[in-house]
């Protein structure tokens, strides 16, 4: 494979300390792996469906050296996210990308990670667009009994959380318990607010992965909370998060002249 | 207990329009429906979105935000932030299925005594038509807290 290959060349040359990819797991899933040598990068595979931006923030990666990181358009955009947040360093990451005819390449910074994504359109999976479709034409009542019921069956794991490229906090607000400002207890109340915060601490930063939504052992749809927050900033204030290292954060600014209808 | 339905309601509002325009309202004599609970706050940019929430869950039928004019805000921009987190807040709230007919966003300046009075007063005979939000307090029972 190219970009094994690749990733050898690199671990040999000592350009990276670590290559990030996958490696086969149990019963044919793909699980995140670290490449350290070239003899290690021989386990290496590239088509699992994570996100793998979301391990870059931890300190034990930052502490292997440059990492390369085998990325797809949506851990690209979670890549330069976190740039533009400056939670990760340009020179610290190599993400590598596969063309449709198998070529590698190397985007070293966040001018070429741009030009990259804006040579294709970005679009939500159709599963997705045709629930968010159906959601929006449900009435106010339906759409509370659809969350009431899929929010009945969560549990609090926090693997929305921790799947999350976007959600690096050190202390999250959900640990915090004195004072308690959402209730820990996985019952109605606590998991409506649960998703409530979720989702609006990641509005304007959400990049649309939806890797909270495969994470989630029991298949709850949340990853359309945290979509609705970033189209809808993406609708009024007309940026994506994710489209370039320099964005200002949306819900930090604002314009004089933003437009609303329902402020009397 | 009397038959007709007397609705809660939450007024969080900033410190130097809103509150000081009800208060103009009191001091000008002007009467209006005493079910408002006034939450008065340092600026508009400090009324979490939670707040709203957490009002609903502690028994609010109807809740009333108000601050500064556009320009008008003692900080210089805490009423543009807030606005531009109630412009998705409250579409994720529709999203999610919570009434957002029973939220009232409102710029009442310190001048605006008898804005005031009109706003509550017609929020609160909204709200009573509207009856009480028994779905979410509901939903607050049901858990332990």
């Amino acid at each position: 494979m190219e970009l094994r290959e690749k990733a050898k060349q690199l671990l040999e040359s000592g350009d990276v300390k670590a290559v990030l990819g996958f490696e086969p797991g149990t019963g044919g899933v793909r699980r995140p792996a670290f490449a350290r040598s070239a003899a290690q990068a021989e386990k290496l595979v590239f088509d699992g469906e994570q996100n793998l931006a979301s391990y870059v923030t931890h300190k034990e990666v930052k502490r292997l050296g440059r990492v390369a990181v085998a990325a797809r358009p949506d851990t690209l955009r979670a890549l330069l996210q976190l740039m533009g947040e400056r939670q990760i360093k340009e020179g610290d990451l190599l993400p590598l990308v596969v063309d449709a005819d198998g070529q590698v390449t190397e985007l070293p910074s966040g001018e070429a990670m741009e030009e990259y994504l804006a040579l294709s359109a970005k679009e939500l999976p159709a599963k997705d667009r045709e629930l968010l479709d159906r959601l929006g034409n449900m009435t106010r009542q339906e759409r509370w009994d659809f969350w009431q019921k899929e929010l009945s069956r969560c549990i609090k794991c926090y693997a929305c959380r921790s799947s999350c490229p976007m959600c690096y906090c050190g202390h999250c607000t959900m640990d915090c318990n004195r004072p308690q400002w959402v209730p820990v207890p996985s019952h109605a109340l606590g998991n409506l607010e649960y998703h409530m915060v979720r989702a609006m601490h990641l509005a304007g930063r959400c990049v649309e992965c939806g890797d909270c939504g495969r994470a989630c052992p029991v298949g709850i749809p949340i990853h359309l909370l945290t979509f609705n927050a970033e189209e809808s900033v993406h609708a009024q204030f007309g940026q994506r998060a994710g489209a370039s290292a320099k964005l200002d954060y949306a819900m930090s600014t604002f314009r004089p002249d933003d437009k609303e209808t329902f402020i009397r | 207990m009397t038959d007709t339905f007397e609705p809660k309601i939450t007024a969080f509002v900033c410190n130097w329009c809103t509150y000081a325009g009800a208060d103009l309202t009191g001091t000008s004599r002007i009467k209006y429906q005493s079910n408002v609970r006034v939450l008065r706050l340092p600026c508009t940019g400090r009324i979490d979105f939670m707040l709203l929430a957490k009002a609903f869950a502690r028994g609010a039928d109807g809740i009333i935000i108000s601050g500064c004019h556009p320009n008008d805000c003692h900080y210089t921009s805490g009423n543009y932030h807030a606005r531009r987190r109630w412009m998705i807040y409250r579409n994720l709230m529709d999203f999610m299925g919570i009434d957002t007919a029973r939220i009232t966003f409102s710029w009442v300046s310190a001048a605006e005594g008898a804005k005031w009075a009109e706003l509550v007063n017609e929020v609160t005979t909204g709200i009573r038509a509207m009856g009480p939000y028994t779905e979410y307090q509901e939903l607050a029972n049901a858990g332990v807290e």
